[in-house]
């Protein structure tokens, strides 16, 4: 049960945050259903979001890479987000190494879709409901 | 924001489609070309995609490497009336293969038009985004 009103929506703001990277990745496997060599990735919805929901900001800063000379790069910290892009290694690729299965990334993109616009309702759907309890 | 690196993600396919379609356009034209300005028979050309990194390391857009010459012979065909014939009677033409260009067109047109559907959708997600709290 949340505790406070920020909290109420802290989940259905994860998981747009969620499906959103994962609709970016899904538009990228679209993007290079052509492309020689390249391996479809794609996010695990329900492994991340747990990820990024634990991780809420200010919890934990992320550790800076040590520099000891000018030329070194600084690194960028890796948001909650990193590291959920996997490939996707489900099916044979074809002979120039592309594995993008067309059909497949579109059916999962328009899932995505929908999925993301049920999130936006509940989310309304949720703001009604602490307006509704505001007023009486 | 994630959703507007989509846009870039399908405006890369869409460019690097539309120059493919550019290339099987030439190739189509220049298919009975039998000389060009360096003397040789025109030769068919094709290009490399290849995936570049777009905004943040997630989103994935597609861009032309290179366009590259088909290595294979020219057609040798026999017509000793023509003027570059050579001593046998036989012209270099062209190493386009009609049928594989139309392929290819056919193809580029609906990677271009699955990737405008792509670029929809994102709009679509990004309006109905707008309307929380309505």
């Amino acid at each position: 049960m949340p505790s406070g009103l920020n909290e109420l929506l802290n989940m259905q703001e994860s998981a747009l945050k969620v499906r959103e990277a994962r609709q970016e990745l899904l538009a990228s496997n679209i993007a290079n259903a052509d492309t020689p060599n390249y391996k479809a990735r794609d996010i695990n919805f329900s492994q991340t979001l747990q990820q990024v929901s634990q991780s809420r900001p200010g919890m934990k800063a992320a550790l800076p890479l040590t520099v000891t000379s000018d030329a070194h790069q600084a690194g960028k910290p890796g948001g909650a987000l990193a590291g959920a892009a996997q490939f996707r290694n489900d099916q044979q690729g074809s002979i120039d190494g592309n594995d993008v299965d067309i059909d497949k990334e579109r059916m999962q993109f328009a899932d995505n879709g929908v999925r993301y616009e049920a999130s936006v309702t509940l989310i309304t759907a949720q703001i009604h409901n602490m307006l509704a309890v505001l007023q009486n | 924001m994630s959703l507007f690196d989509v846009f870039n993600v399908t405006g890369s396919a869409m460019s690097a489609q539309s120059q493919r379609l550019n290339v099987v356009a030439s190739n189509l034209a220049n298919a009975d070309s039998v000389t060009s300005s360096d003397g040789q028979p025109y030769k068919a050309k094709q290009v490399v995609f290849s995936a570049v990194p777009v905004g943040n390391d997630n989103a994935t857009g597609v861009t032309v490497q290179k366009v590259v010459d088909d290595p294979s012979p020219p057609q040798m065909v026999y017509k000793p009336q023509h003027p570059l014939a050579d001593a046998n009677g036989y012209v270099a033409m062209p190493n386009v293969n009609v049928v594989d260009e139309m392929v290819n067109m056919i193809s580029a047109s609906r990677s271009y038009q699955t990737n405008v559907d792509t670029m929809n959708a994102a709009k679509t997600m990004m309006m109905k985004a707008l309307t929380i709290g309505q």
